[in-house]
């Protein structure tokens, strides 16, 4: 992938879905690499001319987006969300470190808009190994929006964060209801102090009396111990459908003898790869309503 | 009915405000640009609080199901700091295009000195260069004579006074502002600018032409439900609805919606969106919360 396959692939969206208003003003923004203060302002103008409409991507775009880079997802985007993501990958620059220093004036000055936008876009965005410290700062956020924009769906904390700034990610989803099964890479990232995090966790809740989501258990699941397996059964018990199947799905995970034996006394079976991902998706997109 | 504040400074306040003022009926509140009790030192703080405006508070409105808007500007106050001035205006043009920026202001007079004077016209001239509104803060301290020099500069620079809102009005000087074709803002706040009886009683004698209420809630004494409040007690005391409406929400909404970035769509049909986001993943709301509700006390304000 490159710079200039992203370019086309937005132009090419948003040739379609752009009022013919806004197809005139980003042909003109287009045209010339655009100064500094004129990318600011430009930046902060788009939904003026773009309007705010969710694109009505098909199958098969975003499919393209896939293969743009692994893991890119434009569901759900906007039209001043796409343009704006345009607009930065036409930033003019002579080095990295120029391109940097544009890119955090547009951080540092964002409205909550533009800060989505601008989390969203860093999959796409050169140079990606320095927008590392940016994401993980994104992940400190309490505003919602912000933080979905980088948490799912977004490709680049899978692929760039180190493992800390990933299992606070992570973490920070659970403690604020975020849909995890969104999460990009979210098998494949799995570790063991993540999950001894979230079993951690996992007490508090219950100590205080409240529920957690069952998804948690899709994080655990490899890394159950003897000493963890009274909680997967304190799930089983759960009256709660979902939380069951996520204990039963987590003991089917794990390598122990004893949750095997849990497993066969709750009447499950192993269950491997696809299929196993596949109930995790059912159990998360049923957790939040 | 629903309530428009066009004046308040939510930074300062805290989520218990947001909970009253949505259950007493503001569906959207603007926020000036202004100081912080005492000056800043650094156009670093400036940048993070123009920011603060337009990203974290506007988030934090929204869980309560507030719209959040603001107006960016160099407060009067602090324009006396000319280096700081100088710095600060530098950073104005990349705020004041925000989505949601709807006028230009705080700004105006407060001592009515050279310096405020110099930074009040700049922003009058940015103003009508991004074409806002422009939020006109009056001085305390020989105020008539401060209000009447703040429409006179306006006009100099050529701006139209229907652009104009000229803020924390008194019964002094309304009718200058009224007559000048400006709009005339009244902050109910207590003991310093007006009282709720006073406000009641110049509607009754100016009527609902060009004025409308704000509450300027801040970090003083103050009543985030200044609003809700004055128009309980107008309705009270025999003001037509239409009337009241226009003080509380119509006329700040046809002031500050010139800016075209607010709507009254984006809280008519923002609701059911808003809501997904309310309650789940935040950090401020907690689950099983019930809100506060303010005892049925006095809606006099004096």
């Amino acid at each position: 992938m490159t710079d200039k396959h992203s370019q086309d692939y937005l132009v090419a969206v948003l040739t379609l879905h752009l009022p013919e208003r806004g197809q005139v003003w980003l042909r003109t923004q287009l045209e010339n690499p655009l100064p500094e203060k004129a990318l600011y302002l430009a930046f902060s103008l788009v939904p003026r001319f773009t309007g705010k409409h969710p694109l009505p991507l098909t199958g098969s775009q975003l499919q393209e987006a896939g293969q743009l880079r692994l893991g890119f997802n434009p569901e759900g985007w906007t039209a001043d969300q796409a343009t704006r993501t345009l607009l930065l990958l036409r930033v003019a620059h002579q080095s990295p470190a120029e391109y940097s220093a544009v890119i955090n004036r547009l951080f540092k000055t964002a409205d909550l808009n533009e800060l989505a936008a601008l989390y969203a876009a860093l999959p796409l965005l050169p140079y990606p190994e320095t927008h590392v410290l940016r994401a993980a700062e994104g992940v400190r956020t309490t505003m919602t929006s912000v933080f979905d924009a980088i948490a799912l769906g977004n490709p680049y904390p899978y692929d760039y964060l180190p493992q800390e700034a990933w299992n606070q990610l992570v973490l920070k989803a659970v403690f604020n209801a975020r849909p995890l099964y969104r999460i990009y890479g979210l098998d494949q990232r799995r570790n063991e102090p993540l999950a001894h995090m979230l079993l951690d966790y996992a007490h508090e809740r219950w100590a205080a009396g409240r529920t957690l989501t069952p998804e948690v258990w899709r994080l655990v699941g490899p890394y159950l111990t003897a000493d963890s397996l009274p909680d997967v059964r304190r799930l089983l018990h759960s009256d709660d459908a979902l939380q069951v199947q996520a204990g039963t799905l987590a003991l089917a995970e794990s390598r122990l003898p004893a949750a095997l034996a849990l497993l066969s006394e709750a009447s499950g079976t192993q269950v491997v790869g696809q299929e196993r991902a596949a109930r995790w998706e059912r159990i998360g997109a049923q957790a939040y309503g | 009915m629903r309530y428009i504040d066009p004046h308040v400074h939510m930074t300062s306040r805290t989520t218990d405000d947001y909970e009253a003022m949505r259950q007493a009926g503001v569906v959207a509140i603007i926020e000036p640009a202004f100081w912080m009790g005492q000056p800043r030192t650094q156009v670093g703080t400036f940048q993070d609080y123009y920011s603060h405006l337009i990203g974290f508070e506007r988030f934090r409105a929204s869980q309560f199901g507030i719209k959040h808007y603001c107006t960016i500007g160099l407060n009067s106050k602090e324009a006396n700091n000319e280096a700081l001035a100088e710095e600060v205006m530098e950073l104005l043009p990349l705020f004041v295009s925000k989505e949601g920026v709807v006028g230009v202001g705080e700004i105006g007079y407060d001592d009515q000195t050279a310096a405020e004077d110099k930074y009040y016209r700049l922003q009058l001239e940015l103003a009508k260069e991004v074409n806002l509104p422009v939020q006109i803060h009056t001085p305390h301290r020989d105020k008539k004579k401060g209000t009447l020099r703040s429409m006179e500069v306006a006009l100099e620079h050529g701006l139209d006074p229907g652009m104009v809102i000229v803020d924390h009005n008194n019964e002094e000087t309304v009718q200058d502002v009224l007559d000048r074709g400006f709009w005339a803002a009244f902050t109910i706040y207590p003991h310093t600018k007006m009282g709720n009886e006073r406000m009641v009683e110049v509607v009754k004698h100016y009527g609902p032409e060009r004025i409308f209420i704000n509450s300027a809630a801040d970090w003083g004494i103050s009543d985030p439900l200044a609003v809700p409040k004055t128009a309980q007690l107008m309705l009270e005391r025999g003001l037509p609805l239409d009337t009241v409406e226009r003080v509380t929400y119509r006329n700040a909404l046809a002031a500050f919606g010139q800016s075209g970035q607010m709507p009254e769509t984006d809280w008519l049909t923002a609701a059911a969106i808003d809501q997904s986001m309310k309650f789940s993943g935040n950090s401020i709301l907690r689950g099983g919360q019930t809100p506060k509700v303010e005892a049925a006390d006095t809606r006099i304000i004096r």
